[in-house]
């Protein structure tokens, strides 16, 4: 018999249903980014060339809208799981606190202290279980998703919403989508594949979003005071899980690479057409 | 009455001059005792069989000739030929300038219905090509290379491979004995003539062209609107059914109108259109293609009347509301479009506002959390 090594003790931090709206996200946004991008750069050579290897605009199209039927499903189902268990379920915690996605004073906060101990001014900030980056990539996307879902179904039914809005305004929606598409790209592309995944405490892949899980470690150096927080309830042993299957934490590593490989192909396409555009 | 005269004239002046040939007809056969190889049953079948040796060459009265005989002058009878090749580009281009085109030997030539003369419809351009399609000959006389770009031309193909004889051939723009320079104002192919020319087949397209503003410009004596082969080109004419040519056509217009091509690069319309998808709207499916008319005029496809007519074309349910949307929008003008500017400037900050600082944010990160792994890792 040998003795046990030193146990490392997992928690849920994301649910099942969180992690499969995060495949969903992953999955539609590169086909939405693959099947766009091709569009609002249309004049350039890559461009062209992916849409042929598509199969030319109407596939590209296709494939576009129903990317984009699939999220706004996902989305509403979000919202609408949000606004059930706030509202009928009364867990006001979703609302405002710690758990919730709403920004408060603590993020801005926390915001300035880190950037003073970017700049060797202070010591690093302690987070809860949500830091402002984590809000702020949740509203980017949700933003995001409002402003091109809503302009993109204008153009997919511009004669009837041109009943409600005027037809001029079909102009600014095209304008607002494809401007809206480059900073959820590049934004999704660079900065929260760097926040999340490749900073060098997180590099090469954060796989809490693919296992649902984290080690008390983990746990501890990136939200020290929602773990202190439970810790003090005495809640810990709630959120106890098993260790990742080893094919789960692959199954993240290899799907969060290839994802964050064609995200940076498209998004060193789209930073060089979008100089040259200047 | 005047008709009537006209015909009876004719044909007494071609009797008579059955009676003024007549004579010569019986000295043929003595020529051909020295000249037999001349006078075979190829000259026999030939547009000129039945005339005799000294028809044409005219200058020899009696046997035995001198060994030098005149050059014939074809003009002799073709008069108003020769006159007209005299004014055309191929006045000076050989010795013999009938022969280049008529056939090489001056024993054989047929008449043009003929479809073995090389003046035959569906033999013309091979004909023209033994000299246009020669890169000694155009590089010599610093002509373009014209004879493949007609080749693979909707007309070549009408040509080479329906055999149409009503296939527009060199002869059929640029006339046959009368070839001048495209900037002679008495060419077929000056600008200014050049909608009359293709209208003495496309007679509809000409019509249609006339009543519209490039037409009309012409006809006013601005030579700078388009004619027929600006869009069209002149030799490499395409089928505008096909797709590479319709994805061109913007660029076509554009060569003009830069501006409207800026303003139409913005659109959803053009960046279809540059995926090469052919059912989206490009110039000409809005403005029309021959007939273009402006804005103002009420007749014009995009004359405010006609919009939801037009839009409509594509846009099942098309209203009042919906033809408002700017096709030609530009998001920098703020005076012709205040909301769509305001837009894009608010969508400009927004992009260079979080980009700028996340992108600062992400640089700071990085090296901060480079030097605390470092100094973790020292300590363990």
């Amino acid at each position: 018999m040998t003795t046990a090594a030193p146990e490392v003790r997992y928690y849920h931090r994301f649910t099942l249903a969180q992690r499969y709206l995060h495949g969903i996200v992953i999955i539609t946004f590169l086909g939405l980014a693959f099947t766009g991008l091709p569009l609002r750069f249309s004049s350039t050579a890559w461009a062209q060339g992916l849409a042929g290897a598509i199969g030319g605009f109407a596939p590209i199209l296709f494939f576009h809208k129903l990317n984009a039927v699939i999220l706004s499903v996902a989305f509403v189902a979000h919202v609408a799981n949000i606004g059930y268990r706030a509202v009928v379920k009364k867990q006001y915690g979703l609302v405002w606190g710690p758990d919730s996605m709403v920004p408060s004073l603590k993020d801005i906060t926390n915001l300035f202290q880190n950037l003073r101990y970017f700049l060797w001014l202070g010591k690093k900030p302690q987070f809860d279980r949500y830091s402002y980056w984590d809000r702020f990539d949740y509203w980017a996307v949700f933003w995001g998703m409002a402003i091109i879902g809503i302009s993109g179904y204008a153009m997919w039914f511009a004669p009837f919403f041109a009943r409600f809005i005027p037809g001029s305004w079909m102009n600014i929606a095209l304008l607002i989508h494809g401007e809206e598409a480059l900073l959820a790209v590049s934004f999704i592309f660079l900065i929260h594949y760097f926040n999340t995944h490749l900073r060098p405490q997180n590099f090469p892949m954060d796989l809490t979003i693919f296992t649902g899980r984290e080690t008390e470690k983990e746990w501890n150096e990136k939200h020290p005071e929602e773990y202190a927080r439970i810790k003090g309830q005495g809640k810990l042993e709630e959120l106890r899980a098993e260790p990742p299957e080893r094919w789960l934490k692959n199954f993240g590593r290899v799907v969060g690479t290839l994802a964050v490989l064609a995200g940076f192909v498209m998004l060193y396409f789209t930073i060089v057409s979008f100089i040259k555009e200047l | 009455m005047k008709e009537i005269i006209h015909r009876c004239l004719i044909f007494l002046s071609a009797w008579a001059a059955l009676f003024l040939v007549a004579p010569c007809i019986h000295a043929a056969p003595d020529c051909l005792e020295c000249h037999a190889e001349k006078g075979g049953p190829q000259f026999k079948a030939s547009i000129h069989g039945s005339l005799a040796c000294i028809a044409c060459h005219t200058d020899i009265k009696a046997f035995p000739h001198p060994d030098q005989v005149a050059k014939v002058n074809c003009g002799a009878c073709h008069a108003a030929a020769i006159s007209k090749v005299g004014g055309s580009v191929h006045a000076h281009s050989s010795a013999q300038p009938c022969l280049s085109c008529h056939g090489g030997d001056a024993h054989q030539i047929l008449a043009a219905t003929d479809p073995k003369s090389s003046v035959y419809p569906l033999n013309i351009p091979r004909t023209c090509g033994n000299c246009h399609g020669d890169k000694k000959i155009t590089a010599e006389h610093n002509l373009p290379e014209v004879y493949s770009q007609y080749m693979d031309s909707i007309h070549g193909f009408a040509l080479s491979k329906d055999g149409l004889l009503v296939a527009a051939t060199c002869s059929a723009c640029h006339g046959s004995h009368d070839i001048r320079k495209h900037t002679d104002p008495a060419s077929k192919v000056y600008r200014a003539n050049v909608p009359d020319t293709c209208g003495s087949c496309h007679s509809g397209i000409e019509a249609a062209y006339q009543s519209g503003i490039h037409g009309m410009l012409v006809k006013n004596g601005d030579t700078s609107a388009p004619v027929c082969s600006d869009c069209h080109t002149a030799h490499q004419i395409s089928n505008v059914q096909s797709a590479t040519w319709q994805v061109k056509t913007t660029a076509t217009c554009g060569s003009c109108h830069a501006e409207e091509m800026t303003t139409y690069r913005d659109t959803f319309h053009s960046q279809v259109s540059a995926l090469q998808y052919q059912q989206v709207a490009r110039c000409w499916d809005c403005h029309g293609e021959h007939e273009i008319l402006p804005a103002s005029n009420p007749q014009s496809k995009v004359a405010d009347a006609n919009l939801i007519a037009t839009c409509g074309r594509c846009h099942a349910g098309a209203n009042a509301s919906f033809v408002t949307y700017q096709p030609h929008a530009d998001p920098h003008d703020g005076k012709r479009f205040p909301l769509l500017h305001v837009a894009s400037i608010f969508m400009n900050l927004l992009l260079g506002g979080v980009m700028g600082f996340f992108v600062l944010h992400t640089v700071l990160w990085f090296f901060r959390s480079r030097a605390e792994l470092g100094a973790e890792r020292r300590n363990v």
